[in-house]
């Protein structure tokens, strides 16, 4: 094995630096814009917003007489504070909350219904197995875009448009191949034992699978729930064509909204909005590193 | 050998009644798969040889919508050079960079579990509407980008006015979120067995050879299942072009999901806006042929 040298070390460290302050400076930029006026906004090279140095508070004490440090300190978050209480319908704690009406039981569903069917392709031996098998691979690579059109016209018979059904029912219906295949993988690698003895125990396949199997499954359903969260918050394009009504919008509605809705658009507040609408997933990667990590890495892995 | 055959043999008798139950856990993707997935997949194949208004019943008219888009719409011939070019342009580059970061990061250094958070981040946000946003910002004629270019002497770059750079750019923030395929090289860079590379060394190999002989052979798996997905994802990219650009400027980003949004559901010709999914399904499913049957050169899989 090669020893590193000090220079070799340090010249590893600065590149690490390096690519990891290029990555992440738009978000930090984003962060920082929230506290800017367009004009500060447009033309400058700088990051530092102007309100959070001493120039800033000054110049607004001088405007608003009397005015404390503490009311000041409130004021710097106002862009934020406008976006979350918005005007009318267009408030993001509204949006906030359909997000959350729409996501947390689409989450619960995948969760619930692919786990079933996982349960049936990783711990049964029936016929057509294979066949089966080969279509869910199959759906694996169909794209959205082709089912979409029929789906909608489907949808509109029914009367589900404008409501978040579009997004329950596929997901109670595990229409999500890739949750299926990711557990089924998951399962594979649990020892067969454990559920035959149960079995022989005279356990039934339900029992087992929820009094046996689940416990074990837990850091791989927080996987794929973490995963299912993420690209349903995020999905644009299924929200733009379900959801007409600014009333049930979610936040990417509601963000594409803010963009279109206003002749001159305040980028501040729209920068904060952006914000407001990322931190659910920063919190969430935060709190559950792990499982993001392990998710991504063992789906691709034992393919 | 005889062993294998004598298992088949224990295999082979007759389904049990438990194994029967397997099909009540597969109902929910049973029901799915047939509502959702296959029933759409054959319609919008029936729509693409309509002519389908939403709302009036579909009337056959055979080729029509497919000699129409390759014959008389100029706009669906932009937008498969610009699905072309990100597609070209955003999958090597991903692959690649988030390849080299992943070899990079793959050493005991302290800090690096901390780099590798890091890169993970932008891949949180997808394709969500906020990044979005930032982008248009970021780079915008008088937007911090061009700030710092006329910092340093040059001109002001016309990102998203300049049918030159607007779809270069819109890549640059899909290539920004690789780290999900970087936590997935990392995996596998982690599986392979130090002593190959030991045996290379002693053969005296240099790195460069040892990257093509024993690196990219032993990942070649999972380089192969990211190729696949990022190509199929990238064919579909919506959200980047929709959100920032709405296509222009001179349709140089109007990509075939955008093509497909506004005729689908701004004009409502279902049937030729299904023709469209379909030109966009026999690609990927071309591509996918062409990867499959070109891997057989380079992927291995050792059982």
């Amino acid at each position: 094995m090669k020893k590193k040298t000090l220079g070799n070390k340090l010249f590893s460290y600065f590149l690490i630096i390096l690519i990891g302050v290029i990555l992440i400076f738009p978000i930090v930029w984003m962060f920082c814009a929230a506290f800017k006026t367009n004009e500060e906004i447009f033309g400058s090279t700088g990051l530092l917003p102007k309100a959070w140095t001493s120039a800033g508070l000054q110049a607004w004490m001088a405007e608003n007489e009397g005015g404390s440090f503490g009311q000041y300190f409130v004021h710097l978050f106002h862009n934020f504070a406008e976006s979350w209480l918005g005007t009318g319908r267009n408030s993001y704690a509204t949006f906030f909350w359909n997000s959350f009406k729409l996501v947390i039981p689409t989450v619960i569903l995948t969760l619930v219904s692919s786990t079933l069917v996982a349960y049936g392709f990783a711990r049964f031996n029936f016929p057509g197995k294979k066949l089966l098998f080969g279509i869910l691979i199959g759906t694996l690579m169909l794209p959205n875009a082709v089912v979409i059109i029929p789906r909608y016209a489907m949808y509109a018979n029914w009367g589900w448009v404008d409501t978040y059904m579009p997004f329950y029912v596929p997901a109670a219906l595990a229409a999500a191949p890739f949750f299926v295949y990711m557990l089924i993988q998951f399962m594979r690698g649990l020892p067969r034992d454990l559920d035959e003895s149960a079995y022989i125990d005279g356990c039934s396949t339900l029992r087992t699978l929820v009094q046996i199997l689940l416990p074990l499954m837990v850091p791989a359903l927080f996987s794929a729930g973490l995963f299912q969260f993420m690209w349903t918050y995020n999905d644009y394009f299924n929200s733009l064509v379900f959801i007409n009504s600014a009333t049930k919008y979610t936040v990417s509605l509601g963000l594409r909204l803010s963009l279109d809705g206003e002749s001159v658009v305040n980028w501040g507040k729209m920068m904060a909005a952006s914000c407001i609408a990322v931190l659910p997933l920063i919190i969430l990667f935060f709190a559950a590193q792990k499982y993001f990590v392990e998710g991504i890495a063992t789906t691709g892995m034992k393919g | 050998m005889t062993n294998t055959v004598a298992q088949r043999k224990i295999k082979r008798r007759k389904y049990s009644r438990r194994d029967y139950q397997a099909f009540l856990y597969l109902a929910p993707w049973l029901i799915g798969f047939l509502v959702l997935q296959l029933y759409p997949f054959i319609m919008s194949l029936i729509y693409s040889f309509c002519n389908y208004q939403l709302g009036t019943t579909p009337v056959f008219n055979g080729l029509e919508n497919y000699i129409r888009l390759f014959n008389r719409d100029a706009d669906f011939m932009k937008s498969l050079r610009a699905t072309g070019i990100f597609t070209i342009v955003v999958v090597p580059g991903k692959l690649i960079l988030s390849l080299a970061v992943a070899m990079f990061l793959n050493r005991d250094m302290k800090g690096i579990n901390f780099a590798r958070t890091v890169y993970y981040i932008p891949s949180l946000f997808g394709g969500s509407v906020a990044v979005s946003v930032l982008w248009k910002i970021l780079f915008q004629d008088n937007g911090i980008v061009n700030a710092w270019i006329n910092a340093l002497g040059g001109r002001t770059i016309q990102f998203w006015g300049d049918p030159r750079y607007a779809l270069g750019t819109i890549c640059s923030l899909e290539i920004w979120q690789f780290g999900s395929s970087m936590v997935m090289f990392l995996a596998s860079l982690k599986q392979v067995p130090k002593s190959l590379y030991e045996a290379a060394a002693i053969d005296g190999a240099n790195s460069w050879h040892q990257f093509w002989h024993v690196t990219i052979p032993q990942i070649s798996p999972i380089l192969f299942f990211n190729m696949i997905m990022q190509t199929i994802q990238a064919l579909q990219n919506f959200t980047s072009s929709s959100v920032i650009t709405n296509g222009g400027p001179l349709k140089s980003t109007y990509v075939m999901g955008l093509k497909l949004y506004k005729e689908a559901f701004t004009n409502f010709k279902m049937g030729y806006a299904s023709a469209i999914s379909w030109v966009m399904f026999l690609i990927i499913m071309i591509v996918t042929l062409l990867l499959f049957r070109f891997s057989s050169a380079w992927v291995s899989y050792d059982d």
